[in-house]
């Protein structure tokens, strides 16, 4: 039976059980988007830009562990995902971005919207392809599929020529067979968990550090397991929030930067840091000389140009993370390794420093950001899945919201984009129609991908968006407070614009809180109704985010700023 | 750590953007390619590329990593210890006159290689051997005046 390039692409999406894609049409891609038209089974999201088309594949990808989609056309439309791309591979996030491309006789001639997209996103991806050949198509996106959820995730780009899209090819049986390079055996991890297992079993102070590698790896209950075997407390970076549940009594809350000054000081002083998934950012191993100074370190990571990379492991184990615990309780027989008595003494230093400086902030008369995120947790009790945007919102939401499942904290965590949070948030709705999604942004985040709340409103997508408005690029305005003398150059965004307003137009919902005594209302109000919401809380514009380790100081040396110290 | 001169032998997918990738890797993590050279192997789906490089025994370790992490790449060797015999050629362009002619051809003999093209008052030269050889040679021939010089990476098996 003969195909042409579009059917064989849908039939390769099919194969991958792909039932939904983010995308935006063009030329290159009309063809595409013609058989569409005929396609069942998969549903298309038309975004507002192409970013947003990238972004909301990949908060769907975080969210249901499966690999996100989307599709864009050639030219500005393939570089308009790069900023997405980068995000993604930057996280480990699976997704997979077909980009149209001119004919492949137009190729390299300076063709209209050609770009070389493969070569552009080269360093930014984990792998990607150009397909030259109709023959090659359906392998290819196989292949691109497999690569993007094996090992270590990644994005992973499809680059196709208009002229493969319009060809045609005789439907084999093994034209959808998977041509890879076969993949180097697994290093066996068996020595690596024996040394791991002595090392445990003589510390007293142990603490776990779990990141994003615990997620995509689905080893939280096998982390759960572990931690109750060792009774360790359990302390995340960004990327690993979720893996532990946050209501937890040895809970220690995000380590690093901004992390809390409990989670900043067991790290600082345990004898064994047991790492899962973690790649040590510069965010959360500040100076890196002065890291854990008295633990001895067992790393687990799938990819070895982690191990080692920042921070001198003393036994690494090379391994999926749930393999990898697993093999550890296997090997422990069942047995607790490190039982409750024996790290009592540390558990009790450690609900000391909890006591000396919690998370906290001072009550006024202008909202406290930090206040509408408490109120939003308990409101929505902890069962909300939040996407945010990136700077103080980002930080105050990864503080005062606590994640007790996996996969409901989407946040852009390695690249940092702004504008992340509401396509993400689009993606994550997508997958959980029934749950309720809210994007945490700031007013200068929330304007870099604003069109995407026209998408949210085309398919009634009823996302929440929770505006920390303070008029100022928050985070660059904290370190210019800090370190440059309060010097607020250039990022003092003083308002004319009206959220509510621009909700409206878009056929959202717009709410506005400007005292403390309307935050609750608004949020209930806003949480509870059925549509795309902005609520715009106008907060205090010069707060700043607390603890804080100066770049190029030691964890132990945190800003406390206003936080409660009590005597140690 | 001292820093050291590194052969590393990759064998990867024959496809247009395999040098592409290998090179975006040393480039976008900070190291440095002193030579390479590629070509097919007996598989002709196989191309085989040695690149020279200089760091310490860290930076030898981490660049072999995120080489294996590229999908394309089969296999990293670092050849650096083994000791193997190491070889590049070079080509050299230069005035070739009845005055020089027995200083040059004196060098050539020296190092095995051979005239492979004369042209009025110049010739071309082909030399091959060990790197340091190479070195040598071109600069007892650079004294005597040369007008160009092409010449290879490093090979070995």
């Amino acid at each position: 039976m003969k195909l042409t390039g579009s059917q064989v692409l849908f039939k390769a999406l099919r194969e991958e059980k792909v039932d939904t894609i983010f995308g935006y049409p063009g030329g290159s891609v009309i063809d595409l988007y013609d058989e569409l038209f005929h396609q069942e089974g998969i549903k298309h999201y038309l975004v507002r830009h192409e970013q947003g088309a990238v972004h909301a594949a990949d908060g769907y990808a975080r969210a249901t562990g499966k690999v996100g989609v989307c599709l864009v056309t050639s030219g500005p439309g393939a570089t308009n995902t790069v900023t997405g791309i980068a995000n993604a591979y930057a996280d480990s996030i699976p997704i997979v971005i077909l980009t149209g491309q001119v004919p492949t006789h137009m190729i390299g001639k300076d063709a209209f919207q050609e770009v070389d997209i493969t070569g552009i996103t080269r360093p930014c991806s984990k792998h990607n392809f150009l397909v030259r050949k109709i023959d090659d198509l359906g392998r290819t996106i196989r292949e691109a599929f497999y690569i993007a959820h094996s090992g270590r995730p990644g994005p992973v780009l499809v680059d196709i020529p208009k002229d493969i899209l319009q060809g045609t090819l005789e439907e084999t049986e093994l034209f959808m067979k998977i041509h890879l390079p076969p993949e180097p055996p697994k290093e066996p991890i068996d020595e690596a968990c024996a040394a791991a297992l002595t090392m445990i079993r003589t510390a007293r102070k142990p603490v776990i550090f779990a990141g994003g590698g615990v997620l995509r790896g689905k080893a939280v209950s096998e982390l759960m397991t572990f931690a109750n075997c060792i009774h360790a407390p359990v302390t995340a970076s960004l990327m690993g929030l979720g893996a532990f549940p946050g209501t937890h009594p040895r809970w220690l809350g995000m380590l690093g930067m901004h992390g809390t000054y409990y989670a900043n000081m067991a790290v600082s002083h345990c004898d064994l840091l047991i790492a899962v998934g973690v790649r040590f950012d510069d965010r959360v191993t500040s100076k890196v000389a002065e890291f854990a100074p008295h633990a001895k370190i067992i790393h687990i990571d799938i990819d070895p140009v982690s191990i080692n990379k920042i921070v001198k492991s003393h036994v690494s184990i090379i391994s999926d993370c749930r393999e990898a615990l697993q093999r550890l309780l296997s090997m422990a027989g069942g047995e607790v390794l490190l039982s409750a008595d024996q790290t009592r003494e540390w558990l009790e230093q450690i609900e000391k420093w909890k006591k000396a400086v919690p998370l906290s902030y001072c009550r006024s008369a202008k909202i406290k950001p930090q206040y509408v995120i408490e109120k939003l947790y308990e409101l929505t009790r902890g069962e909300a899945i939040i996407t945010t945007e990136v700077g103080q919102n980002q930080m105050w939401a990864a503080q005062f919201y606590r994640f007790d499942h996996p996969d409901t904290f989407i946040s852009s965590g390695g690249l940092g984009t702004m504008g992340f949070g509401l396509p993400a948030a689009i993606g994550a709705q997508v997958a959980f129609p029934d749950r309720l999604v809210v994007d945490i942004a700031g007013d200068g985040s929330i304007q870099m991908n604003i069109q995407e709340l026209a998408t949210a409103v085309h398919y009634n997508l009823p996302v929440k968006v929770v505006i920390l408005n303070n008029g100022f690029l928050g985070m660059v305005r904290q370190w210019q407070e800090m370190f440059y003398g309060r010097r607020y150059s250039q990022t003092e965004m003083k308002q004319a614009l009206d959220f509510v307003k621009l909700a409206e137009a878009f056929g959202a919902v717009g709410l506005r809180a400007t005292k403390p005594e309307e935050v609750e209302e608004v949020l209930r109000k806003g949480l509870e109704t059925p549509r795309a919401v902005m609520m715009d809380f106008h907060v205090e514009p010069e707060e700043q985010v607390y603890p804080m380790v100066s770049p190029g100081a030691g964890l132990t040396d945190m800003k406390l700023g206003n936080l409660r110290r009590d005597a140690d | 750590m001292e820093i050291k001169k590194s052969v590393i032998s990759i064998l990867a997918s024959n496809k247009p953007d395999v040098l592409a990738r290998i090179a975006g890797t040393f480039s976008g993590r900070g190291f440095n390619i002193d030579s390479i050279t590629a070509n097919v192997t007996g598989n002709p789906r196989i191309t085989r590329i040695i690149i020279t490089t200089q760091g310490n025994q860290d930076t030898i370790i981490k660049i072999e990593k995120e080489l294996n992490r590229l999908v394309d790449v089969h296999q990293v060797t670092d050849l650096t210890s083994l000791d193997l015999p190491l070889r590049e050629m070079i080509l050299i362009r230069m005035p070739m006159t009845g005055e020089n002619h027995e200083k040059i051809m004196e060098i050539v003999d020296r190092y095995h290689g051979e005239v492979i093209e004369t042209g009025s008052g110049y010739g071309i030269l082909e030399l091959t051997g060990k790197k340091e050889d190479m070195d040598n040679a071109l600069s007892s021939l650079e004294l005597l005046g040369i007008d160009d010089f092409v010449r290879t990476g490093s090979v070995t098996l």
